[in-house]
């Protein structure tokens, strides 16, 4: 139960007294945002008392009477309509002139009720108000969790672009210090480690164009037929050369016909970035099973590594944005902590998700699942 | 000048790769033997069996205080290790340091270093603790 606090500006006692008697002990119900709401009445007889009350602290719903003695309602909504309190104006008219109306709608008023009323068109105004109030703040506050959660990104963003420039840096200095000496042959290491470092720098940056293309819609997506065997075959390829000299034999195995409508440099992305962590994450010597199947018209992909897994906890934050595991393993394994938002926002393109299961020390079972809008023509009697 | 570097051990403790990298270069191009460790636990476990001549650590590894720590426990089994801590100062600490000093009396350092380390004057500290 929420409490709202409502202040009734009227000269008229009998109005402060009804109004009062009304809304105390009402209660109303809004299940649009899962709350019940209740009022506590304050009064005021002068538009000074009441605007004395509203600097004090601020009602959450303001019941203002046009017609006062001295200053006006009209005056009121003027003073307080700079101050941007966070409260509707109910405007109380004994006579409904348009020309009020309009005048009290351009300093802030809400609503109006006209005298003389009765306890229903009352609660009826008093629960519009306080709808649109609530409304309101929950928009208020969702904005600005989105503003933090940008502020965050942005922070961690320029942490993460630091780093490797620290390192490089570090190297350099080295070079030019000549701290090796004068031999070229020396700084072997110092320069391969720079290429490293500046790879991983870029590889951040192209996933961070990715994540901004799919955020902002702006990238028109090319749909298209694509074969998701022959994406995953060139994921494949593509990590050979990581995968080859460390031992690690990557298996395919797909049955059926695996075209779909999409975008091709979508799908590309997802399988890239499972099939690459699943080498970079694994043991030398050992395997990734790259496997796709169709459910129920979804397609499947199930990406399995026998690499050094991870707690439920690590799995649980694992597909938020800049979210490295960071533990003795993972410690010199270099990446960008975007790919698998970047999996989940393109999964979600296709009414699907992405989801894990992992085990320490065992290995990460990493699966897709894509529910494309339409088949590609000519193939969806294919289905198993 | 140390006179003759090959007996020397080195103790180099950074979570950073890279950072260890730059550090271990240097040293053992001048000559230096260099132990690394990429953590604090690592580090506690090769002390256990070797006494280094001297420590470079981080200050900030992956606990806020591991350097710290890691700096008191090396002190506590024998004050007269040498130690270094390395720091990219203000930006990550808040603590304003001036180079080469040895900052508060709660750090048990013998020198403090701010990132980019500049292996010259590195081994002039280096040089300084090691004095035989």
């Amino acid at each position: 139960m929420k409490t709202l606090r409502v202040l009734v500006v009227d000269d008229e006692l009998g109005m402060r007294l009804a109004v009062t008697r009304v809304l105390r002990g009402h209660s109303i119900s809004l299940p649009e945002l899962d709350i019940d709401i209740n009022f506590d009445v304050d009064q005021a007889g002068t538009g000074e008392e009441g605007l004395e009350k509203i600097q004090a602290g601020p009602p959450d719903i303001l019941l203002l009477d046009h017609k006062l003695p001295g200053m006006s309602g009209l005056d009121v909504l003027n003073q307080i309509s700079d101050k941007q309190y966070d409260l509707q104006t109910i405007m109380i008219t004994a006579y409904a002139s348009l020309e009020t109306a309009i005048v009290a709608t351009k300093r802030g008023a809400f609503d109006f009720l006209a005298k003389p009323f009765i306890p229903e068109e009352l609660k009826a105004a008093v629960r519009k108000a306080a709808k649109h109030l609530l409304l309101q703040r929950q928009a208020r506050q969702l904005a600005e969790e989105k503003r933090q959660v940008r502020f965050q990104f942005i922070s961690v963003l320029a942490h993460e672009l630091k780093a490797p420039l620290g390192a490089i840096e570090g190297y350099l200095y080295l070079m030019r210090d000549q701290s090796l000496g004068s031999d070229i042959a020396a700084y072997g290491k110092v320069t391969e480690r720079c290429l490293i470092r500046l790879d991983g720098m870029r590889k951040m940056i192209l996933d961070l164009l990715d994540l901004t293309r799919l955020e902002s819609g702006q990238k028109k997506r090319e749909l298209g037929p694509v074969d998701l065997i022959e994406v995953a075959r060139m994921s494949i390829e593509t990590v050979q050369p990581t995968a080859a000299p460390r031992g690690i034999a990557i298996d395919l195995s797909a049955d059926g016909d695996f075209h779909l409508v999409g975008d091709r440099g979508e799908l590309e992305i997802v399988l890239n970035n499972l099939v690459s962590n699943a080498v970079k994450y694994n043991r030398d010597g050992g395997r990734v099973d790259v496997k796709l199947a169709r459910d129920n018209g979804a397609l499947v992909i199930k990406v399995a590594d026998t690499g050094i897994g991870m707690t439920p906890e690590e799995s649980a934050k694992l597909f938020g944005e800049f979210v490295r595991i960071k533990n003795k393993q993972t410690r010199d394994i270099m990446g960008s902590g975007l790919g698998l938002s970047i999996v989940k926002k393109i999964a979600q393109l296709y009414h699907g998700d992405v989801s894990v299961a992992s085990e320490l020390g065992i290995g990460s079972t990493f699966t897709v699942i894509l529910r494309p809008e339409q088949d590609p023509p000519g193939s969806g009697q294919q289905e198993a | 000048m140390i006179s003759d570097p090959s007996t020397k051990t080195i103790l180099v403790v950074d979570d950073d790769q890279d950072f260890r990298e730059q550090l271990k270069l240097p040293l053992t191009a001048a000559g230096f033997n260099v132990v690394e460790a990429p953590g604090q636990a690592e580090a506690e476990q090769i002390l256990q069996t070797l006494r280094p001549d001297l420590a470079i650590l981080d200050l900030m590894m992956e606990n806020m205080d591991a350097g710290f720590v890691l700096g008191y426990h090396i002190k506590k089994k024998d004050p007269t290790i040498p130690v270094i801590m390395i720091t990219a100062v203000t930006s990550e600490t808040g603590l304003e340091f001036e180079s080469g000093r040895t900052g508060p009396s709660w750090i048990k350092a013998d020198a403090i270093l701010a990132k980019p380390i500049r292996f010259e004057q590195l081994r002039r500290e280096i040089a300084r603790l090691l004095k035989d």
